[in-house]
């Protein structure tokens, strides 16, 4: 059926390589490293010596619940994000460097995600889901007053913004980056994860549901101190910033690559600042044609020579009988 | 109906004294328990599912802390002393999933030292040594996920012997392991010198290992003596839960 | 425990897999930052490190066909970046009309949108070498060792450690749900309802006990001394073959990014 194929389908949402520019990729690293950092502080505090082992298994956990939803859908790639989960289970801090672990190991371990975009991907996923996710979830439990339906409304809505969210701001970095133009990427992004936003809801809905029966104590309103609104407003805001962005991003598009042209970064512009040899012609070689044909001989020469090598080296080593492993 | 076993002059390594322990949901764990074991003794705790066994392990070194007193190696198991005393006692968990928790076996193993504050070439050595003991020389560099459960169970006995302690606590050594590696478990555990205590269901573990037994029933001590008596004992076996 | 096989490591004795994991992850994220910097269209340059990348491929003995095929693995992402060959200002060399409105095909958007796809496809096959020449607490310890915060490395090891044990409880819980559900093939209608809160459920008891692990884990740790600070043995220093392979792909980058601005 069609709406469990969108609902199930796999998340554009892990960056790979290529498609972000330097520029922006760099900038994303540092707000990353601001939001990891500050969890890194404050998550210290809230678990002490616990947090290590506590924080693995949970992202461990993230990683499994992913899985799950993989196999329930049929073998289509389903995906829970998790961060709202994560948050409301064990608190904002917590959750970013969870989501932000499993987001490093899924480009480190299973290139889902570049390396390079991984800061990004982590302030999308990581950083950007779970304290929007947060803060609606405290937000609609200020507004329930401690009633029962605060925790399900709240979860749901949270788990739904935080991946719509996620999706926006990677949907920004992609138009910045000029890999996508806005009328396409913003629609495409939002518009499909709007859906696949729905199942996270239900998911998370479900667990918390399942949590609160078992083990109260963890779920409990009273376990989370005053300061409700505040999170609500940071959930809010942090929303609010990423939305804005995308609009901004549209409306300027020949301001904004004018910009990058500027600054070099934009492959279009031929004028780049910081060029060093700005008048030099390879000697003997006057067209581009010419250049890219020299190019392929030599990196032939050098890939050959590697095989060469690498061929002598394996013959050395069956006839020496080394046991490889 | 307490044999006391500490009729030599050495003094003992454990000495449980009137231990009472309480859950936090209020339930008692254990009632008065009392319990010596002598250095390089192997002593086998049996005893019906919840009657405390794997608690009063957890005692030993301090991760639980009940009423009464419990002395290791002749301090008492309370704050200034628990690390000295957590390098004493080696604690094996039943699930070795539980007690592996580093990536490579040489990591698990390297632990105990590590935080014991040893340096860098003692670590190295006490790997070799431990890895050695229990017969997984040169699996340093494996991935622990990849071990069979035999394989897993002696790593965890290793990551705990390269601190070597005095005494080893097991939580069910042969659970859910097939008769070879098992037997190649008791080999190991017979070997060993340190002092054992070890709760376990595997009675043919007890007859093969451990000379003494006692025996748990609702966290009290209910028999304690020779295990070849014990064991004989038949209505003794039945009325708590052993046959 | 079929899962364990999505570990990207495959032992081999080769070159790559012998250097350090500090050198290759620095030279991976070299390279990989030397193609973002690459201009559109400087087709000589994205030749010369296809060849660079197709050299350390080789000389990693993974495969060849292997390092292409995970490495494409990505390549789907793509249709998020086509749309660009028509949204790229520049002389169009197609017109259409779709939806009354006027698409332009142009020169400049192809460029952009081929070069978007090489970079991405150059940078994954390094990435792809990486992970499969150094095992990955090998990849952490590098990590830990350029100054990754101490604490996000001891978490992702916990992780990894316990990515496989917690992916087999939920696969058997999954199976013991399914031999219990004796549903009939092909539900239908508001079953994704349904079918979601059945998953939060697993999910919610997944938590659950991966929660009561982590504190049987954290009991585990105490026992063997654990005081809340993260430590680890020192790595082992560089050996001159590290950097007598460094230097010569460091300073291939370097020639490649001149190369690329020279105006043809």
């Amino acid at each position: 059926m069609l709406a469990s194929g969108i609902l199930t389908s796999p998340a554009p949402m892990h960056i790979p390589d290529g498609f972000l520019s330097l520029a922006v990729s760099l900038l994303c690293w540092v707000l990353a490293a601001v939001g990891v950092g500050l969890a890194l502080w404050r998550s210290g505090k809230a678990l002490g010596e616990r947090q290590v082992p506590l924080m693995g298994v949970l992202a461990a956990f993230i990683f499994a619940a992913q899985m799950l939803n993989f196999t329930v859908a049929g073998g289509t790639s389903g995906h829970l994000l998790g961060g709202a989960l994560a948050a409301i289970l064990v608190g904002p801090w917590a959750g970013i460097l969870t989501v932000t672990t499993v987001v490093a190991i899924q480009a480190l371990l299973f290139q889902d995600g570049g390396l390079l975009v991984m800061g990004a991907n982590i302030l999308n996923m990581g950083v950007i889901a779970t304290l929007v996710g947060y803060g609606v979830y405290r937000g609609v439990m200020a507004l329930a007053r401690g009633q029962r339906w605060g925790m399900f409304a709240g979860g749901f809505v949270a788990a739904w913004a935080s991946v719509v969210m996620a999706s926006v701001a990677t949907a920004v970095q992609l138009i910045f980056s000029g890999t996508s133009p806005a009328a396409v990427a913003l629609p495409a992004m939002a518009g499909v994860h709007v859906l696949i936003g729905i199942g996270e809801g239900l998911i998370t809905v479900g667990a918390l549901a399942f949590v609160a029966v078992v083990r109260r104590d963890l779920v409990e309103p009273a376990r989370a101190p005053a300061g409700g609104w505040r999170w609500a407003a940071v959930g809010l805001v942090l929303a609010l910033a990423v939305s804005l962005l995308a609009p901004l991003a549209s409306t300027h598009p020949d301001g904004l690559e004018r910009v990058a042209e500027d600054l070099g970064f934009m492959g279009a512009a031929q004028d780049a600042p910081y060029q060093v040899i700005p008048d030099y012609v390879f000697p003997g070689i006057s067209n581009q044609v010419l250049a890219t044909i020299v190019a392929g001989l030599v990196g032939t020469l050098l890939v050959a020579g590697i095989a060469f090598a690498v061929a002598r080296l394996r013959r050395r080593a069956v006839q020496g009988s080394v046991i490889s492993d | 109906m307490t044999m006391d076993s500490s009729s030599e002059p050495l003094a003992p390594c454990i000495e449980i004294h009137n231990l009472s322990y309480a859950y936090p949901d209020g339930r008692p764990a254990l009632r008065d328990v009392n319990l010596n074991v002598q250095p390089g003794e192997k002593v086998a705790l049996v005893g019906p599912n919840g009657a405390g066994k794997s608690t009063l392990l957890l005692h030993l070194n301090g991760i639980l802390r009940g009423q009464g007193t419990v002395r290791v190696m002749g301090q008492e198991v309370a704050e200034p002393y628990l690390s000295r005393i957590r390098a004493q006692v080696g604690l094996i968990f039943q699930d070795p999933d539980d007690q592996l928790f580093s990536p490579t076996v040489f990591e698990d193993v390297a632990f105990g030292p590590l935080y014991a504050g040893l340096a860098e070439d003692e670590i190295q050595r006490r790997v070799a040594w431990a890895l050695d003991q229990v017969g997984l020389e040169g699996y340093a560099e494996r991935i622990s996920h990849h071990l069979s459960v035999g394989e897993k169970k002696r790593a965890s006995i290793a990551s705990v012997l390269s601190m070597q302690p005095a005494i080893l606590a097991l939580d069910e050594p042969t659970a859910g392991l097939d008769p070879r590696t098992c037997r190649r478990l008791v080999r190991l555990l017979q070997e060993l010198p340190q002092a054992m205590v070890a709760a376990t269901h595997d009675l043919r573990l007890v007859t093969q290992v451990f000379p003494r037994t006692v025996v748990l029933d609702e966290g009290r001590v209910v028999a304690d003596g020779p295990t070849a008596d014990l064991l004989a004992d038949e209505r003794l076996m039945e009325a708590h839960g052993l046959k | 425990m079929h899962i364990s096989s999505l570990d990207a490591y495959r032992p081999r004795t080769s070159l790559i897999h012998g250097l350090d994991a500090r050198v290759k992850l620095v030279l991976a994220v070299l390279f990989i930052v030397a193609t973002a910097l690459t201009p559109e269209g400087a087709w000589p340059a994205y030749v010369l490190l296809a060849a660079l990348a197709l050299g350390v491929a080789v000389a990693s003995q993974l495969g060849v066909g292997f390092v292409y095929r995970r490495s494409a693995l990505a390549l789907p992402f793509a249709l998020a970046a086509v749309t660009v060959v028509f949204s790229t200002p520049g002389r169009p060399l197609l017109s259409t009309q779709v939806l009354g409105m006027k698409l332009a095909l142009t020169g400049a958007g192809l460029v952009r949108f081929a070069s978007i796809v090489l970079k991405s496809w150059l940078s994954m096959q390094m990435a792809v070498v990486l992970t499969g020449s150094t095992p990955f607490p090998a990849l952490l310890q590098a990590m830990r060792s350029l100054h990754v915060p101490k604490i996000l490395v001891a978490v992702a090891r916990f992780t990894y450690r316990y990515l496989f044990v917690i992916g087999d409880e939920a696969l058997r819980l999954m199976r013991a749900r399914a031999a219990r559900s004796g549903a009939s093939e092909g539900r239908s209608g508001g079953s994704i309802f349904w079918r979601a809160r059945v998953t939060g459920r697993l999910v919610g008891s997944l938590f659950l006990r991966s929660l009561e692990r982590s504190e049987r884990i954290y009991d585990a740790m105490v026992a063997r001394g654990y005081d809340g600070e993260v430590r680890s043995l020192r790595s082992p220093a560089l050996h001159s073959r590290d950097l007598l392979v460094a230097c010569p792909f460091v300073l291939a980058l370097a020639a490649i990014q001149l190369l690329a601005r020279i105006r043809w």
